[in-house]
C-alpha cells in the first residue's frame, strides 16, 4: 500500500484509480468475480442524485456499488 | 431410428442475452416452474434437432439456470446454479452446459466457463452480441478459444438469429467431456479435495473443491450425514477457510484468462472506451439526473399507475359482464336448485374472479418487461437505493408498492425482480397495505355514511380529506412494518448492492410477449386453484345453513314464484342471517364488539373476504336492499337508519365507521392476495403469518381508534 491509498468511497467523480486491496473478505469475493481485481483501473462515474450509492466504471462495465461497500476498497488515485 | 434425449443447462452472466437465446431454441415450447425447495424461477423448454426417424435425431430439455457471475452461491438464485451443476444427485443435473458470454466482455464471461469447464461436464461456449462485437471492432480467434478452453465455440447474435443452427447442430452430436482442467484445483488445496473425494464419486478435483467450499448446500449430504461428518473433520484438520480459498482460486483463474485471452481478442482503443461513454451516457445524464431524473421517474409511475388503475377498467368491465352474461346462461339452462347455485354463484363467480385480474396483469407486466428490458428498471434501483433500503426494502420494491394501490395481486406478482430474498419478502408482505382499488367501494360508503359533507375555505371537501388520509395511513403502515420486518426476518444473505449497470438497450418485444403471457398462465393455474376453492367454501357458508328454519326460508325463496321484489329482499336477508355465515357472524359478536361491531359486520368480514368491495353487496344484502341491484344509496339510508340497542343511537356513528375503515385498510380481507403470496413464497408459512401480522394491527388500531372517539 502506497502513502496516497485512499478508501473508494471517498474519490471525486470522474477521478480514475487502481484497485489495491480490499478490507472485507466476503464482499471481495463478491467483486473479485465481477471482474474488479487488485490492478484494475476504476473511474467513478457518477453518484446516485442522493449522493449514495455510486457508480464505477471497471472491467469493461458499470457496477453500482454501496457508500459503505466502496469502504472497504483501498485505491490508489491515478493522476 | 432412436430419439436422443438430452438435457441442457444455459447459464451466463447477467445481461449476457441468455434469455433471448432459450427464447430461440425452444420457442413457443416453454414452461416455468419453481425449481424444489426455493422459489426461484425455473424456465424450461424442448428443443427439436433433426426429423424423427433420422439419424441425429435429438430432444433437448432446455433449462435456463438464473444468471451468475459465478459458481459461488451469494444470493437465493445463485445458490440453483451450483446446486444444479456440483451436484450430480440434483434431478436437474445436465448432460450438456451452454455457457452464453458476452462477446464484448469475454474476460468476465470465461471466469464462470472456466469453472464449468474444470466440472468436466460436456459444454458449449456461445460467445453472444456478436453485432456489437463488430461494431466495436473487437476480433475474437474463435478457433484459438476454442483450443484454449478445450471445448466448442459458437459464435452467435441471438437477437438475429446468427448462430442459432450452429448451436443446435452441436447439441445433436455426443459432445466429450472437457480433456484438460483450467486450473488445478487440487493444488490449492490437496489434502482436503484429496479427503472429499474419497467419500464420494466426483467426476474432478475442482468439483471437490467446490463442495468443500459450499458443505451446507448439497442436498446428498442429507441423507449421508456420516459422509458429511468426515469430511467436515478433514476441513477442520487442514485449516480450510471458504473465503480465503474462493479468492486464491478467482485470482488463479483471471490469471489464466488474461493469459489465455491475451493473443485471441483485440479490443480497439475507440472500442475500449466502451459502448456506455458514449449513448447510454448522454441517456443516464437525464434520467439519473437530481431534478429530471427524478421527474421522469414520476411520470413513467404515472403512466404504470394509469394503466393498471384506469386502463385496465375497461377490458374488466367486459370480463364482467361477459361472466355476467355466462352465469345468466347456466342459470336459465341447468334446473333450479343446488347444484346450479354452487355452479354458479361458487364455481363461476370464483372463475370470473380469476379471469377478472388478467387485465391488469398483463398491462403491469408489459411495463416492467418495458423497464427491465431497457435497462431503466436497474436506474431505479440505483436512485432509490439510499431511501428504501431503511426500512429494509430495495429500490425496485417501488414498482410492487405502487401497483398495489392499484390491486396487491399483479403487485405481489411483479415483486420477483427483487435479487434478494428478504428485501423481497419484505415487500410482498407491506404490499398489501397500501390501499387497493377493492378498499374504495368500502371506502366511499362508509365516508358517505359517518363524515359529514363539509368544505373548508368553499374548495377543500372534508370527506375528501378522509378519503386521502386513508390512503396516506396505509402507506405509512406499509413503511412501518417494513421497518419491523426488517428486525423480526432474519437472513444469512448479505444483502450487497454490487450489480451491473447495463447498457440501455431496445426492448425485446417478443421476450416481453412471452413474459406477459407466463405471467398470466402461472396466475391463472396456480393462484387461481386456491382462488376458486376459498370462493366455493364461502358460497357453501353464505348459502346453506343448519336447521329447519334455515330450510324453511330457502324454500319459501325458491318455491314462491310469484313474490315482490321486497318479500325476496326480505327473505334474502333472513337466508343470510340464518346460514353458515350468519351463526359465524353472530358467534364471532362478542370477539368483535369492542371494536363496535355486530353481527351484521360479522357476516360482511366473512363473506367480503372473498374481495374487500362484496362488503357493499353483503351490506345490502342484511338490509334487504337486494344484492342484484346493489345500489350504494340505497344501503346508505338503511346503514344510516340502524339504531344500536344499547345506546339507543344511530349504530354508525364516527367511532365505529372509523374503526371499519381502518379494519378493512390493514386486514388481509382478500383470498386472492393470499393465494398469490403462497404462489410467490412456495408455501403457506408466510400467507398465514401474513394474515395473522394484518390482522392483529387491523384489530389493534380498530380497537383504538373506536375507544377514542366514542
Amino acid at each position: 500500500m502506497s502513502e496516497q491509498s485512499t478508501r473508494l468511497s471517498g474519490v471525486e467523480v470522474g477521478q480514475s484509480c487502481v484497485i489495491e486491496a480490499f478490507t472485507d473478505d466476503e464482499m471481495k469475493l463478491k467483486l473479485l468475480e465481477m471482474g474488479c481485481l487488485p490492478g484494475e483501473t476504476v473511474v467513478i462515474d457518477r453518484l446516485a442524485p442522493m449522493g449514495d450509492p455510486m457508480a464505477i466504471q471497471v472491467a469493461g462495465s458499470i457496477i453500482s456499488i454501496r457508500m459503505h461497500e466502496a469502504f472497504n476498497v483501498i485505491v490508489r488515485p491515478l493522476s | 431410428m432412436q430419439v436422443r434425449n438430452i438435457r441442457v443447462a444455459l447459464v451466463g452472466n447477467p445481461n449476457s442475452g441468455k434469455s433471448t437465446v432459450f427464447n430461440q431454441l425452444t420457442g413457443l415450447n416453454q414452461k416455468i416452474a419453481n425449481f424444489p425447495g426455493v422459489t426461484v424461477e425455473k424456465r424450461s423448454g424442448f428443443c427439436q434437432i433433426g426429423k424423427a426417424g433420422e439419424p441425429g435425431h435429438t430432444v433437448a430439455e432446455i433449462i435456463d439456470l438464473p444468471g451468475t457471475y459465478s459458481l459461488y452461491p451469494k444470493t437465493l438464485e445463485e445458490q440453483v446454479p451450483f446446486q444444479v451443476l456440483c451436484d450430480p444427485s440434483n434431478p436437474s443435473h445436465p448432460d450438456v452446459v451452454i455457457i452464453v458470454a458476452d462477446g464484448t466482455n469475454l474476460k468476465r464471461s470465461l471466469f464462470l466457463c472456466s469453472q464449468i469447464v474444470d466440472l468436466k461436464i460436456p459444454s458449449i461456449l456461445v460467445v453472444n452480441m456478436m453485432d456489437q462485437v463488430r461494431k466495436r471492432s473487437i476480433t475474437i480467434d474463435f478457433d484459438k478459444l476454442s483450443h484454449g478452453l478445450g471445448i466448442k465455440v459458437i459464435p452467435m447474435n441471438a437477437l438475429g438469429g446468427e448462430g442459432v443452427m450452429e448451436l443446435k447442430k452441436a447439441l445433436a452430436i455426443e459432445l466429450p467431456v472437457p480433456a484438460t482442467d483450467f486450473i488445478d484445483a487440487s493444488g490449492i488445496a490437496p489434502e482436503v479435495v484429496g479427503a472429499i473425494r474419497q467419500q464420494v464419486r466426483l467426476n474432478s478435483s475442482y468439483a471437490a473443491f467446490q463442495v468443500a467450499n459450499n458443505l451446507e448446500a448439497i442436498g446428498y449430504f442429507k441423507s449421508h450425514t456420516h459422509k458429511l461428518e468426515k469430511i467436515r473433520a478433514a476441513l477442520k484438520e487442514n485449516d480450510f477457510d471458504p473465503s480465503r480459498m474462493q479468492a486464491v482460486e478467482t485470482l488463479e483463474r483471471y490469471k489464466e484468462i488474461t493469459e489465455l485471452l491475451r493473443d485471441i481478442t483485440f479490443t480497439p482503443a475507440a472500442g475500449q472506451e466502451g459502448y456506455y461513454r458514449g449513448f447510454t451516457k448522454r441517456i443516464d445524464n437525464i434520467l439519473l439526473h437530481k431534478v429530471w431524473g427524478y421527474l421522469i421517474f414520476l411520470v413513467v409511475m404515472f403512466l404504470l399507475f394509469q394503466a393498471v388503475f384506469a386502463w385496465a377498467a375497461y377490458p374488466m368491465e367486459l370480463v364482467d359482464t361477459a361472466f355476467a352474461w355466462i352465469s345468466g346462461m347456466v342459470h336459465d339452462l341447468l334446473p333450479k336448485g343446488i347444484l346450479n347455485d354452487l355452479l354458479v354463484e361458487g364455481v363461476l363467480a370464483g372463475l370470473g374472479g380469476v379471469v377478472i385480474f388478467i387485465p391488469q396483469i398483463a398491462l403491469l407486466f408489459m411495463f416492467i418487461a418495458i423497464l427491465e428490458d431497457t435497462g431503466y428498471m436497474t436506474r431505479v434501483s440505483f436512485m432509490m437505493d439510499k431511501m428504501l433500503r431503511r426500512f429494509g426494502l430495495n429500490g425496485r420494491s417501488v414498482i410492487p408498492l405502487i401497483s398495489g394501490v392499484a390491486c396487491a395481486v399483479p403487485a405481489i406478482m411483479s415483486t420477483r425482480t427483487i435479487k434478494s430474498w428478504k428485501e423481497r419478502l419484505i415487500t410482498i408482505f407491506v404490499t398489501p397495505l397500501m390501499s387497493c382499488s377493492a378498499r374504495l367501494p368500502v371506502y366511499t360508503l362508509l365516508i358517505a355514511l359517518v363524515v359529514p359533507q363539509h368544505n373548508y375555505g368553499g374548495f377543500i371537501n372534508q370527506q375528501g380529506l378522509v378519503l386521502m388520509a386513508l390512503y396516506l395511513i396505509g402507506f405509512v403502515a406499509a413503511l412501518g412494518s417494513a421497518l419491523v420486518l426488517k428486525w423480526i426476518i432474519r437472513s444469512r444473505e448479505r444483502d450487497y448492492f454490487i450489480m451491473e449497470i447495463p447498457v440501455y438497450r431496445m426492448p425485446r418485444w417478443k421476450n416481453i410477449g412471452l413474459a406477459i403471457f407466463e405471467k398470466i398462465r402461472i396466475f391463472v393455474f396456480d393462484a387461481g386453484k386456491v382462488i376458486v376453492a376459498i370462493s366455493v367454501v364461502l358460497w357453501v357458508l353464505s348459502s346453506t345453513g343448519p336447521g329447519d328454519s334455515f330450510r324453511k326460508v330457502n324454500t319459501a325463496l325458491q318455491e314462491n314464484e310469484q313474490l315482490d321484489k321486497t318479500e325476496v329482499n326480505k327473505l334474502m336477508a333472513e337466508k343470510l342471517r340464518l346460514s353458515y355465515a350468519g351463526v359465524i357472524g353472530r358467534a364471532m359478536e362478542p370477539a368483535i364488539a369492542p371494536l363496535g361491531f355486530d353481527w351484521k359486520i360479522g357476516i360482511a368480514l366473512i363473506t367480503s373476504f372473498a374481495a374487500r368491495e362484496v362488503f357493499v353487496g353483503t351490506m345490502s344484502t342484511i338490509y334487504s336492499v337486494g344484492s342484484t341491484e346493489a345500489n350504494t344509496a340505497t344501503v346508505r339510508e338503511k346503514m344510516m337508519a340502524e339504531i344500536n340497542p344499547d345506546t339507543g343511537l344511530p349504530r354508525y356513528n364516527l367511532a365505529v365507521g372509523w374503526s371499519l375503515m381502518l379494519f378493512y385498510a390493514f386486514a388481509m380481507q382478500c383470498m386472492s392476495t393470499l393465494a398469490v403470496v403462497r404462489r410467490e413464497t412456495g408455501s403457506w408459512k408466510w400467507p398465514l403469518f401474513q394474515f395473522a401480522f394484518m390482522g392483529v394491527l387491523a384489530y389493534i388500531s380498530s380497537f383504538l381508534v373506536y375507544r377514542f372517539l366514542s
